[in-house]
């Protein structure tokens, strides 16, 4: 059972391992140009050409961006949605509003904020905050909406006001939902600040594919692209790990 | 004198999405006093929960008047304790946390008093060893008696039950009633028991209220003399078979349960007396 539970554990990564090989056979066998789909020992050549501490410097521009951005975006975005829970006549007005901003493409705005906010770090978490605003909204007061009537019956048998009832009740019975909110927000939060740096950036790992693939150094953006890969993913596991390690409630499936 | 807690004429009625409403409850009366205990069986959608939500002041009925200590019930109040039909347990919360929440959330924070006090709730329910647990580690009825620990806690001068033991097996159902009864000769108070069991509201109570489908009506009372302490013992006691019987009458046939059933009734309550 347990070596069972292993193998599916590392699965992934041994199919990555096993696609490598493969990947570098073609390359090679269908002297596929550099420029087009480099192979990963190139990639890896590249990855080693550019200096570690450029390569930090890049990834912390970028994570910087992407947090910030997450985190501004997690602060506006549970007030938000625990007035409008609060208040009908808010989650009438601004909902509609939420969905315009949502189906405008934040790729499309993006020139537009830079136009606004100048080239600055803020035009960046702006955008990062857009992108993973409406997940969060959404999440949040889904949970909040679907708190058992019988526990606000309990909150209003107690005569406790309304915000006691919204921040002692609803807020952490949605937290299975906000969590689930969270791990869309953050792959999106690395996505927006790359969104941001194609636009206007000096640094980070998106004008790096940028500035890369405009000198046709194809491999060097593939290396960047990896390093995207993997920090998204690192976040998500972060969140997991938050929500399982002080939240573990949240992840189990029961009857209360 | 004023009668503890009376219902006068009352209806209510839920609105609903197309604009029209469901009458759940019309035109019930009835009194009960100072330190009685009532149970009420009827069908399921017959307004046993919308009871308990106009009592407790959870809201108002569209017609009529709920009074208690001889006023009316405009909002909820302190000196009621309310175990819902669903276990409404914080899923965050383990079961001690889940007993003082209550206090917790109505002045924000919790005395070692009240903290010792909740231990003998979840030892008198018998969830001692179940202290810290989580909810999702319960089964239905373990969280019910959580529900049933919670709504003690504070020692409410009213109680009232929405079937509150509608998920435990037999035999742990009769042992809390019995407990129930034990602590309502402890501490005397006025209690509301719903329930689906006939064979529970006899046992229990000193009045049964039977209620009828569609929309809700009393159908009828039923005054229960039989002797207490009541125990295990007490339904071999042919009297207690003559008040089921008439109950389940008034149930599945209410135009029929007529004066035979009611005599006879009442020749047992004047028997009992007489002993
Ligand atoms: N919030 C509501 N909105 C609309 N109708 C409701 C609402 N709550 C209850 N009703 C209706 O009122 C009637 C009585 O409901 P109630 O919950 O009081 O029944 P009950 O006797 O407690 O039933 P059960 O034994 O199944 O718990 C039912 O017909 C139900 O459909
Ligand atoms: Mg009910």
């Amino acid at each position: 059972m347990t070596h069972f539970s292993a193998l599916n554990r590392y699965l992934p990564a041994l199919t990555l391992l096993m696609l490598l090989p493969a990947w570098e056979v073609i390359c090679r066998s269908f002297d596929v140009p550099a420029y087009l789909f480099p192979s990963p020992s190139l990639i890896f050549e590249s990855f080693m050409e550019v200096e570690p501490a450029r390569w930090l410097e890049h990834l912390w521009a970028t994570l910087r961006v992407a947090l910030l951005g997450f985190g501004l975006s997690l602060m506006i975005s549970i007030p938000l949605a625990m007035l409008m829970v609060n208040s009908q006549y808010l989650s009438k007005t601004l909902y509609p509003f939420l969905v315009i901003v949502q189906s405008t493409p934040v790729v499309a705005i993006a020139p537009l904020l830079i136009t606004m906010f100048g080239s600055g770090e803020a035009p960046r978490l702006a955008i990062t905050c857009l992108i993973t605003f409406f997940p969060l909204v959404v999440s949040a007061m889904t949970g909040m909406l679907a708190t058992p009537p019988e526990l606000i019956d309990l909150s209003r048998s107690l005569r406790a006001p309304r915000y006691k009832e919204v921040l002692a009740i609803r807020l952490p019975y949605s937290l299975p939902h906000i969590f689930s909110g969270m791990k869309v927000a953050i792959t999106l939060s690395i996505i927006g600040a790359v969104v941001a740096e194609f636009v206007a950036a000096e640094q980070g790992l998106g004008y790096f594919i940028q500035f890369s693939t405009s000198f046709f150094k194809v491999p060097q953006a593939f290396a960047a692209l990896i390093f995207l890969s993997l920090i998204s993913l690192a976040l998500f596991k972060l969140v997991h790990w938050i929500q399982s390690y002080f939240f573990g409630w949240t992840l189990t499936k029961g009857k209360a | 004198m004023q009668p503890y807690v009376s219902l006068k004429n009352v209806s209510h009625s839920y609105p609903t999405d197309k604009g029209k409403s469901v009458l759940a409850l019309q035109n019930v009366s009835f009194d009960i006093e100072k330190h009685q205990f009532v149970a009420v069986v009827g069908p399921s959608g017959c307004g046993k929960s919308t009871l308990l939500r106009l009592l407790s002041g959870l809201m108002m009925p569209t017609e009529g008047q709920v009074n208690i200590f001889g006023t009316a019930v405009t909002e909820p109040r302190d000196e009621i304790g309310i175990v819902f039909q669903q276990p409404t347990l914080l899923p965050w919360l383990n079961v001690t946390e889940n007993v003082v929440f209550p206090v917790k959330h109505k002045t924000g924070r919790v005395s070692s008093q009240t903290r010792s006090q909740a231990q003998k709730m979840i030892e008198m329910v018998g969830l001692a060893d179940f202290a810290k647990r989580m909810p999702n580690e319960l089964s239905g009825g373990m969280q019910q008696r959580v529900g049933i620990a919670r709504a003690l806690l504070m020692d409410p001068e009213i109680l009232i039950m929405d079937e509150p033991f509608s998920a435990l097996d037999a035999l742990t159902r009769e042992e809390m009633g019995f407990e129930l009864l034990r602590i309502w000769n402890e501490s005397p108070k006025t209690v509301l028991f719903i329930t689906h069991s006939i064979t529970e509201a006899v046992l229990l109570a000193d009045k049964v209220l039977i209620m009828s489908p569609r929309p809700g009506r009393l159908s009828a009372q039923i005054d229960i003399q039989l002797p207490r302490p009541r125990s295990a013992e007490t339904i071999h006691d042919p009297a207690f078979a003559t008040y089921a019987s008439e109950i389940r009458q008034h149930i599945y046939h209410p135009h029929k349960a007529g004066e035979d059933s009611k005599a006879s009734v009442t020749a047992i309550n004047k028997k009992l007396v007489n002993l």
